[in-house]
């Protein structure tokens, strides 16, 4: 279901964006003019009133985008696991002792010699989605690859013994 | 000692005292506005020090407050933000004119002021404080709150309405014909409409006289084109104070907002001079036979403000609680009432309207923040959920 943004102006201000979630609460973005922004949150009993109000500067916005999006997005990759499909999602961590750190994707020749598809690393906090071969791995990734169990299993293995 | 050293300690101990009571008033969380007000009845005629050898310069520099108050305005506001609010709550602004003009007029007729006189003090209660209103809706984080919007498109059609109300009330204190007064209107109304269709559809146009890149000259050139036209609108008697509003709405994009970051500090140097001058030129001593006029006057225009606050947000389909807020929320009077008193005393309307001025500002502005706090309070709260209650 798409989800309703509203955009309302604030003359002198800015403008202001709400969003009212499935159990009716609204969450709304204030940005100012001088670019700083405010989130905020609505009283149950008295809805037209914010109970709170937090002050963003660029860098906890951003953050808290990508937190946003990163969970959404992870999310949307574990409805992908399906029993009747055979298809499972795993993460699977990339560790120091593996010969892959430092090289690139391309490397593991994870697709021909699994069936695997790797469609996202998460790395520290921060998803790339749909990464190239060329794209270097690093110890400590979280290697999100969508396949079957046998497949995931022999990647798991690939990725730690080489 | 020679005259410039003295103006040089005068005007530097009072900025210096202006700066440390504007930190009390911000500890106390209200506008500096009135303690302005305050010093400036202290230092001035019949007050506890006079200041003679900085008079002249407190005169210019508060007719460049006046100046750099409204330019700001016209900053702040997007031609496209004018014509939407004025699309969109024409009726607000129509009630809210009716509401609180009309008690000043039939006040100042009540007084025995003459029709002048009555005209201003129409719009001395009219008008709300667009800047102590915006500032006490930040420091209570309303600004999110749903009827917020309501409020400040009130707020931005009243300051609208003044680009029409000034050029008006200045030709009426010259004492103009009626016949005079309809030209310096028909003159502002063309004007505005001008400058608003350039705005919108040549918008950059205005602004490429200016670069963004070079500060300073950004500074000189934008402060200059704001005096030149304000002189020139005086000159046709159109209210400098409009002319400069003028100039905010037609710079726009980069330029507008580069130009309002180096021009705040300005006006707050230069409308806190504006304050201090009005109370230096008003004698404290004819403010006590004043006072109670004036807090009966303020009673009276709290109540109605709050009215049609409340009514516009009831429109608006905002509950009850979010009515309340909206109507205390725009009681505060400030900048503009004493702007347009300053416009009617300058020209030697009514010699009380001034002392009725101050005092009337000074109750609305501190008491008005204090009302817009009201609707938080746990008591207001209960009031109105018992109230709900009750009609369930």
């Amino acid at each position: 279901m798409a989800v309703r943004i509203e955009k309302v102006d604030l003359p002198g201000i800015g403008f202001r964006h709400d969003v009212v979630v499935s159990n009716g609460r609204r969450i709304s973005v204030v940005s100012h003019r001088d670019g700083s922004r405010e989130l905020a949150l609505f009283d149950e009993i008295d809805p037209d009133a914010s109970t709170d109000s937090i002050a963003l500067n660029d860098q906890e916005a951003a953050a808290l985008a990508d937190l946003l999006g990163n969970t959404v997005q992870l999310g949307q990759l574990s409805s992908l696991t399906n029993e009747e499909t055979g298809l499972f999602t795993e993460h699977l961590l990339l560790g120091a002792s593996s010969k892959y750190a430092g090289h690139p994707l391309g490397d593991t020749k994870a697709r021909t010699r699994t069936s695997v598809s790797i469609v996202a690393i998460s790395r520290d906090g921060a998803v790339i989605p749909s990464p190239k071969p060329d794209f270097v791995l690093e110890s400590g990734d979280s290697i999100v690859a969508v396949g079957t169990r046998q497949g995931l299993d022999k990647l798991a293995n690939i990725l730690a013994d080489g | 000692m020679h005259e410039t050293t003295v103006l040089l300690i005068e005007v530097g101990a009072l900025l210096l005292g202006l700066s440390l009571l504007g930190r009390l008033a911000g500890r106390f969380g209200i506008s500096p506005i009135p303690f302005y007000l305050l010093a400036g009845l202290i230092f001035g005629h019949g007050g506890f020090v006079p200041l003679d050898a900085s008079e002249e310069f407190f005169e210019v520099g508060s007719e460049i407050g006046v100046i750099l108050l409204l330019a700001m305005l016209g900053l702040e506001y997007s031609a496209d933000e004018l014509l939407g609010n004025l699309k969109r709550s024409r009726l607000a602004g129509l009630m809210d004119a009716l509401l609180n003009a009309t008690p000043g007029a039939l006040f100042a007729l009540a007084l025995g002021w003459g029709p002048v006189a009555a005209v201003a003090l129409a719009g001395v209660t009219w008008v709300s404080s667009s800047g102590v209103i915006a500032k006490v809706l930040r420091d209570l984080g309303r600004l999110s709150n749903r009827e917020t919007p309501v409020l400040l498109s009130i707020l931005v059609i009243e300051d609208l309405a003044m680009a029409f109300y000034l050029p008006l009330l200045s030709a009426l204190v010259i004492g103009a014909s009626i016949a005079e007064g309809a030209i310096a209107l028909a003159i502002a109304v063309a004007a505005v409409l001008v400058i608003l269709y350039i705005a919108l559809n040549h918008g950059r146009v205005v602004s490429r006289l200016f670069s963004t890149k070079d500060k300073e000259s950004l500074l000189l050139g934008v402060l200059g084109l704001t005096m030149l036209v304000a002189g020139l609108a005086a000159e046709v008697n159109v209210s400098s104070a409009v002319g400069a509003f003028l100039v905010g709405i037609a710079l726009s994009g980069k330029v507008a907002h580069s130009a309002v970051e180096l021009l705040t500090p300005l006006r707050d140097l230069f409308a806190a001079i504006f304050f201090v001058f009005f109370g230096l030129s008003t004698d404290p001593a004819a403010i006590v036979p004043v006072l109670l006029p004036a807090a009966l006057l303020a009673a009276i225009t709290i109540v109605t403000k709050t009215l049609t606050g409340y009514l516009a947000a009831k429109r608006a389909g905002i509950g009850i609680p979010g009515r309340w807020r909206t109507g205390l929320g725009l009681t505060p009077r400030g900048e503009f009432s004493i702007v347009i008193a300053s416009l009617a005393v300058a020209s030697g309307v009514e010699p009380q309207l001034a002392p009725l001025a101050t005092a009337y500002v000074l109750i609305t502005v501190i008491v008005g923040p204090i009302l817009t706090r009201v609707p938080d309070a746990l008591w207001f709260k209960d009031a109105v959920r018992s109230h709900l209650a009750k009609q369930a």
